[in-house]
């Protein structure tokens, strides 16, 4: 017991005093002292949670069914242009229906060749060796691309992640706020916005697939037919997006806002808000060449399967730039644009999920947590001090330490303190000492029970060491599947909580036992009062 | 300076005399609250079962019948208003809204227009919106979470002392979250998230005294092998009721005062640890130790498994 190596007292002063030093950080935050520490030393900090900064939580699920349908869209844009390749292929009309892709090939002989260059067209998926999609023959002359269930997962995952980027760059196109932005579970992306309160504008940009098409109007359809929602082979009505009826436009792509390099709010000649878009090269190009070809009539410009505006071709287009007008207001107008810059999302999203908490409601919880944790931590103190006396000046001095032992290891992994993480803190002050109540209490009973003094207090640390491992471990199962299962600031309680445990064990028991060793050396105390 | 001894030395209460009794009303009461829960049901938050809430807080004491009138004329569907704390504080609760999931948050962002042009100063401090998918998934890990962590603890407990043991840890654990149960039911007290991780905190802190009365007792089967086992755990339950007293009330001292002043909004996790610690206390004396005479654990129980280690390698189990 009284042999405590001198070189374990410098180790335990020194994970103390590294435990204050990182804690100091994040404690004088936000006040008037933040700018005096020093540079040269550490600077990790504790992150506030939403619930205590003050912000907007959303949780956006991917439109399955609106993935599936968008991947057949490509495919099928691809098939087109594939088949248009030399030696030409000439189809009837490609069918997206029943979620998979069928043409009918006109020459049989080219039957062969068609399946061919189709499964050129599909990708091998690393693991399986199965391929992303299963292309077969019905009919003898039908091609039939179905998209295979390892493809599916493995285009939902890819499109998850570009999602992901997308919706960053829409709500930060400069790149440099706070946000977090993580896909979640597969078909999820989790958004945290500090210090947005009204999450109304953010869901703006990011509920817009913004998937932008210029096609050429089918003038040859019947107005009729286009009002009932026919249209001709090779052409599709789509309605348009001020709701003044529909139209009907030729199912080819001149040019998508995938060859878009950039996108702004600017006006035009009447002071109108519009959008001025630049195309990379080849998007100029295909652009150049299809408005010089069709001089004279109107292409419809199409954003999410609407159409914004039909406007004539009155000269060719050869810069690569354009207007997109349509009835914009400026706010309107700008976050077009933003979402044009930003690319189109390859997969609807759903807000499933949102929580806001404004800046005043999270300071006013800091605020009464902290008079809650300090009223609490002078409460055990007074508690143990009148139950123990010097033993509980110990465990005191321990559970100040394991506070800033608690705020350091915190700050050190940069983790989140949340509301609930503040009552996780104050219900770990109480409990801490609990270690020093089993302790005591034992070496109380020691002592009546006539042992020596310096016999006692060995064995009260010994006996009780084992009660305190074992209720510690209890702890730790709770907490751990709590951290599992929570999100956000049941999360952040559950981290307090298990990094309160492991500090609380050092403080409690290791700590204290030195104090105790060192002070019955110093003074050879003959009677204890305990 | 004389110290303060709650329990004073050589306390030696007959606490097995009242076991039967004492299991008796707790069976009662475990029942009743189950019962109780089951048939009222529990007041779930949004987060369980969807829905809109906003919370607002107003510049001057407001009448609930007041906002309530108000919040009916804008049209957004049933409202249920609940005052938090004060008169100036409230949370308007609306039902998730049927049909498309886009349309589900334009009602909180009606409230948080409207709200400030009637009251003027008004805020609008808080917005949640959380779907019927989602809440079901909260719903359902929030219920795994808690099974889970009570059948990991029983497991650890009887993989750490004997199988009669992890049975008395999971029953103590059964009556100290019905009993918490029932009293969210019958308080009508929300149930949310932070409540179920106050449950699961229980699971971890209820067994707090217990793991250490099951130490004694395991000390003391050791120790005293003629004993009976009535007497025993009287002896164990005394040796470790001054420890029991004194944990137990820091952990109260630390969480009334933050039920007291602490953060409004994590009040039902304060609460729920706060009755869980309580309800804990009793139960690790009353439900944890009769148990194992209920069971069949007797003095020379442990002694058995010390001689089936030594002939562990000839017997396998």
């Amino acid at each position: 017991m009284l042999e405590f190596p001198r070189w374990k007292v410098w180790l335990i002063g020194l994970v103390i005093a590294l435990g204050v030093l990182l804690s100091i950080p994040s404690l004088i935050a936000g006040t008037q002292y933040s700018g005096s520490w020093p540079k040269w030393l550490p600077q990790y900090k504790i992150s506030l949670g939403l619930d205590l900064a003050g912000g907007s939580h959303l949780l956006l699920e991917a439109d399955a069914n609106d993935a599936l349908k968008q991947r057949l869209q490509a495919k099928e844009d691809e098939i087109a242009t594939e088949l248009r390749h030399d030696p030409r292929i000439d189809v009837g009309d490609i069918s997206t229906a029943g979620g998979r892709i069928s043409f009918m090939v006109r020459n049989p002989a080219q039957v062969d060749a068609t399946v061919e260059r189709m499964r050129k067209l599909s990708q091998p998926l690393a693991l399986t060796g199965n391929r992303d999609w299963d292309v077969q023959v019905v009919d003898s002359t039908r091609v039939v691309l179905t998209p295979t269930r390892d493809g599916t997962v493995r285009a939902l995952k890819d499109a998850m992640n570009v999602a992901r980027d997308v919706v960053r760059r829409r709500i930060d196109p400069s790149g440099t706020k706070e946000i977090t932005v993580i896909t979640e579970g597969g078909n999820r992306i989790l958004v945290e916005v500090p210090g947005v309160e009204d999450p109304e504008a953010l869901k703006k940009l990011i509920g817009q697939t913004a998937r932008l098409e210029f096609k050429l109007v089918d003038l040859s359809a019947n107005p009729a037919d286009v009002q009932a929602g026919r249209a001709p082979a090779g052409s599709q009505v789509l309605p348009m997006a001020d709701g003044s009826g529909a139209i009907a436009v030729k199912r080819r792509v001149m040019v998508s806002g995938d060859q878009l390099t950039d996108a702004q709010q600017s006006f035009d000649q009447d002071g109108r808000p519009d959008i001025n878009i630049k195309f990379n090269t080849a998007g100029a190009r295909r652009f150049a060449r299809t408005t010089q070809e069709n001089v004279g009539k109107p292409f419809a410009i199409i954003l999410d399967d609407k159409v914004l505006s039909a406007p004539n071709i009155n000269e060719p287009i050869l810069g690569g730039n354009a207007q997109i007008s349509g009835s914009f207001t400026v706010q309107s107008a700008h976050d077009l644009a933003v979402s044009l810059a930003s690319g189109k999302l390859p997969v609807k999203l759903n807000v499933i999920e949102e929580r806001t908490v404004s800046a005043e409601l999270g300071q006013d919880s800091i605020h009464k947590g902290v008079i809650a944790s300090v009223i609490s931590v002078f409460a055990v103190i007074i508690f143990m001090l009148v139950t123990y006396g010097r033993f509980g000046v110990y465990a005191n001095i321990a559970l100040v330490v394991n506070a800033f032992l608690i705020l350091g290891i915190m700050a050190m992994f940069n983790a989140t303190l949340t509301l609930p993480g503040i009552a996780g803190f104050i219900l770990t002050i109480g409990a801490a000492v609990d270690a020093n109540v089993l302790i005591n209490e034992r070496i109380r009973e020691e002592i009546r029970r006539g042992r020596r003094l310096i016999d006692a207090v060995e064995t009260g640390y010994h006996e009780a060491f084992r009660a305190i491992f074992d209720a510690n471990v209890t702890h730790v199962i709770s907490a751990a599947i709590m951290a599992y299962f929570g999100s956000g600031p049941v999360r952040g309680f559950a981290v307090v909580l298990l990094i309160g445990v492991v500090t609380s064990v050092f403080t409690a028991v290791y700590f204290t036992r030195m104090l105790v060793a060192l002070w019955i050396r110093r003074a050879r105390p003959r009677a204890l009062h305990i | 300076m004389k110290l303060l001894k709650l329990v004073p030395d050589h306390t030696n209460l007959d606490f097995m005399r009242w076991r039967n009794l004492a299991l008796v009303l707790s069976l009662i009461a475990t029942v009743v609250s189950i019962g109780y829960t089951i048939y009222h049901g529990l007041n779930l938050g949004i987060d369980f079962v969807g829905g809109q809430v906003v919370r607002v807080e107003f510049t001057q004491p407001v009448h609930i019948e007041d906002l309530r009138s108000r919040v009916d004329r804008l049209g957004v569907g049933e409202a249920s208003i609940q005052a938090l704390g004060n008169d100036r504080t409230y949370q308007v609760r609306l039902p998730r809204p049927q049909g498309p999931e886009a349309a589900s948050n334009a009602v909180v962002s009606k409230l948080r227009s409207a709200i400030p042009q009637v009251y003027p100063g008004a805020r609008v401090d808080a917005g949640e919106s959380v779907s019927g998918k989602v809440s079901e998934e909260l719903a359902q890990n929030s219920a795994i979470a808690v099974a889970l962590a009570m059948l990991g603890i029983a497991v650890y407990i009887w993989f750490r002392f004997e199988w009669q043991f992890g049975v008395g840890a999971l029953l103590t654990l059964g009556h100290d979250i019905a009993m918490t149960l029932g009293f969210f039911a019958f308080t009508r007290l929300q149930v949310d998230l932070n409540v179920v991780a106050a449950f699961l905190t229980i699971v971890g802190y209820s067994l707090n005294d217990t793991v250490v009365i099951y130490d004694r007792i395991r000390e003391n089967l050791r120790k005293y092998r003629k004993m009976a086992i009535l007497p025993l755990l009287n002896l164990s339950l005394n040796e470790t009721l001054a420890r029991t007293v004194v944990t137990s009330l820091t952990v109260l001292i630390a969480l009334g005062i933050l039920m007291l002043i602490g953060p409004q909004v994590i009040f039902g996790l304060a609460i729920a640890i706060f009755l869980g610690v309580l309800i804990g206390t009793y139960s690790s004396i009353y439900i944890s130790a009769p148990v194992l005479v209920w069971l069949g654990v007797q003095p020379d129980s442990f002694l058995k498994s010390d001689e089936k280690e030594d002939e562990a390698a000839t017997q396998p189990a």
